[in-house]
């Protein structure tokens, strides 16, 4: 399993109601069913996807984020609502938070950090826009329209006053480094968020 | 039929007639106090009776869904692309029975049907069936089969209905149910049209009041003119003009009443085919049945508080250009499932050709089916 699934799924509590946004091939909730005793939905709209999800029994909704939202699913109904490496694809993440918050009462996202040291340096050595692992497209076909750094999205979250729970940075293989840990805006390459607008305990 | 049978057909395939003798009751209030079931079935029973699947059908369907009656049939059963070995409904794995539904013309009980009581056919005196009425014999039948629990209850358009009230009505008694091009119930717009396709045959001079039979008639033009409405809404507006666009019949314009257009003549040809071949009685049955379908009324019309009841997991699809179910009746069903937090997968296909899309084997229409279905048959030990 890639070394973020691996960290959501303890943040995954058996009995727990999961939608996961832009579920793929439906690995991960898969994953969750069999081995954490969850249930919930996907969202996707790659249509290989979808029949893959079908096929392994996982419960999978065609549904387009940028045009339709999520106003089918009611306030509060879902226990974590994922979005794995999807963040900067759709063409409102501030929305799409407030949508996660709203049907659910925690979100784990994932995303690709803009400001990691590699890309910084690409930008700066040739003047064109970087490509990495995690972003390996052209500027002018790339799915992800929405790029942003670990310190964009926090300062979001402090904007809409989402609290954080933990995150966890990891490097383009998904390795918990220390040096990612000491220094995550420039160091880290991607990062898993917990967050909630629930108040700490 | 082909020279020879494809590899993938159930072949040549002899419907049975199940007689029972215990009365039922229906929604309308009355009984029937005996009744036939036709049925075919394609594969083979498995020994814990878990392999079995239910197919079924629409408006004009019938019991023939797949393989051939005979070696001079021109065509094979009406879901043929769906059904036989290989196919989306795998006859290698799966036990399938397909039946004809009560009040329907193709040898099952319906107002055709010799009445025992006056010796006569039933014409009007065939009481008005619903859905459930329709659900609760075929669990009749199914108990007849042996079949406690059916792996998967499947239906297109009217027959997704039935697919949704066997989750319902008999929650443990299957495990998945396929609703295709389908909806929680009819708008204003689909009664509308079945509306005027009963006025057409009501209004016809040889319908005798639903008596027809005992004036040796039928009245063909007013079941004519039902099907020529009721098939234009089964098409799209793009597979029309695909098929037809303008083309006339003949190179010039009579400036008559005739039928000039492609597309006329057409559909008179379907229409009277139809009118040959298909009950009066049985058409405006079937639509009221479409009609009064609504398992969300006793419930306020929350669907999902009727899906309470339901413990099966479902598969919806729809089609892009299908304007008589749009996809937008069957995202009502999938919210409905979602909000009742039952199991549900769906997916909207893009196809030309309207509702009709869910008879016709498109690339994304036929995976989806398989892997759904071959997830079934694997849960199932098939």
């Amino acid at each position: 399993m890639r070394p973020d699934l691996e960290i959501i799924q303890q943040w995954v509590q058996p009995g727990h109601h999961v939608l996961d946004l832009g579920c793929g091939d439906g690995t991960l909730l898969d994953f969750l069913q069999r081995e954490r005793g969850a249930s919930g939905f996907g969202l996707e709209i790659n249509p290989d996807h979808i029949t893959t999800c079908m096929g392994r029994g996982v419960a999978v909704i065609e549904q387009n984020l940028d045009t339709q939202g999520l106003g089918n699913f009611d306030n509060g109904s879902f226990d974590i609502v994922l979005m794995t490496q999807a963040l900067q694809a759709v063409r409102r993440p501030d929305k799409v938070l407030d949508e996660m918050l709203r049907v659910g009462s925690e979100g784990i996202v994932t995303f690709p950090n803009f400001a990691h040291w590699r890309l910084r340096w690409g930008l700066t050595l040739s003047g064109r826009m970087p490509e990495s692992e995690a972003l390996p497209y052209k500027w002018y076909n790339t799915p992800n329209i929405r790029l942003c750094t670990f310190k964009d999205f926090e300062a979001l979250c402090r904007q809409k006053g989402i609290r954080i729970k933990s995150r966890r940075v990891v490097d383009g293989q998904h390795q918990n480094s220390w040096l990612a840990r000491l220094w995550p805006n420039l160091l880290g390459e991607i990062a898993i968020y917990r967050i909630t607008r629930e108040t700490e305990q | 039929m082909p020279d020879s049978l494809p590899a993938d057909s159930v072949g040549i395939i002899t419907p049975q007639t199940y007689h029972f003798d215990a009365p039922i009751d229906l929604a309308c209030g009355q009984t029937l106090e005996n009744y036939d079931l036709v049925v075919e079935t394609y594969g083979k029973l498995n020994g814990d009776a878990s392999n079995a699947v239910l197919i079924c059908h629409a408006l004009s369907g019938h019991h023939h869904a797949a393989g051939y009656h005979s070696a001079e049939d021109r065509k094979p059963g009406w879901w043929d692309s769906c059904i036989g070995p290989g196919k989306p409904i795998d006859t290698d794995r799966f036990f399938v029975v397909s039946l004809n539904n009560l009040g329907g013309c193709h040898g099952s009980t319906g107002p055709s049907s010799t009445n025992p009581s006056t010796g006569k056919p039933y014409g009007p005196e065939f009481p008005v069936i619903t859905v459930g009425d329709w659900v609760k014999s075929q669990a009749l039948l199914a108990d007849r089969l042996g079949i406690d629990c059916w792996a998967a209850v499947v239906g297109g358009s009217l027959g997704g209905m039935q697919a949704l009230q066997w989750s319902l009505d008999y929650p443990d008694r299957l495990r998945h149910a396929v609703t295709i091009a389908s909806t929680p119930r009819l708008t204003a717009q689909n009664i509308a049209f079945n509306e005027v396709a009963r006025q057409a045959i009501t209004s016809d001079r040889e319908f005798h009041d639903g008596r027809y039979y005992d004036f040796g008639t039928l009245p063909r033009r007013g079941l004519m003119l039902a099907r020529m409405v009721g098939h234009i809404t089964y098409l799209s507006d793009a597979s029309m003009g695909e098929k037809f666009g303008r083309e006339l019949r003949d190179q010039a314009y009579k400036f008559g009443y005739d039928a000039e257009f492609q597309v006329e003549s057409y559909l008179r040809y379907q229409g009277e085919r139809f009118s040959e071949s298909f009950d009066a009685n049985t058409y405006l049955l079937m639509t009221r049945a479409l009609d009064y379908f609504d398992p969300a009324y006793e419930f306020g019309g929350d669907l999902s508080k009727a899906l309470a009841a339901a413990t099966c997991e479902y598969l919806v699809v729809s089609f892009s250009t299908d304007w008589r179910f749009t996809p937008a009746r069957s995202e009502e069903m999938v919210n409905a499932m979602i909000a009742a937090r039952r199991k549900v997968s769906y997916a909207e296909v893009d196809a030309p050709w309207g509702h009709d899309a869910f008879l016709i084997p498109t690339p994304r229409y036929t995976d989806i089916f398989n892997a759904y279905m071959d997830r079934v048959a694997r849960e199932v030990g098939a």
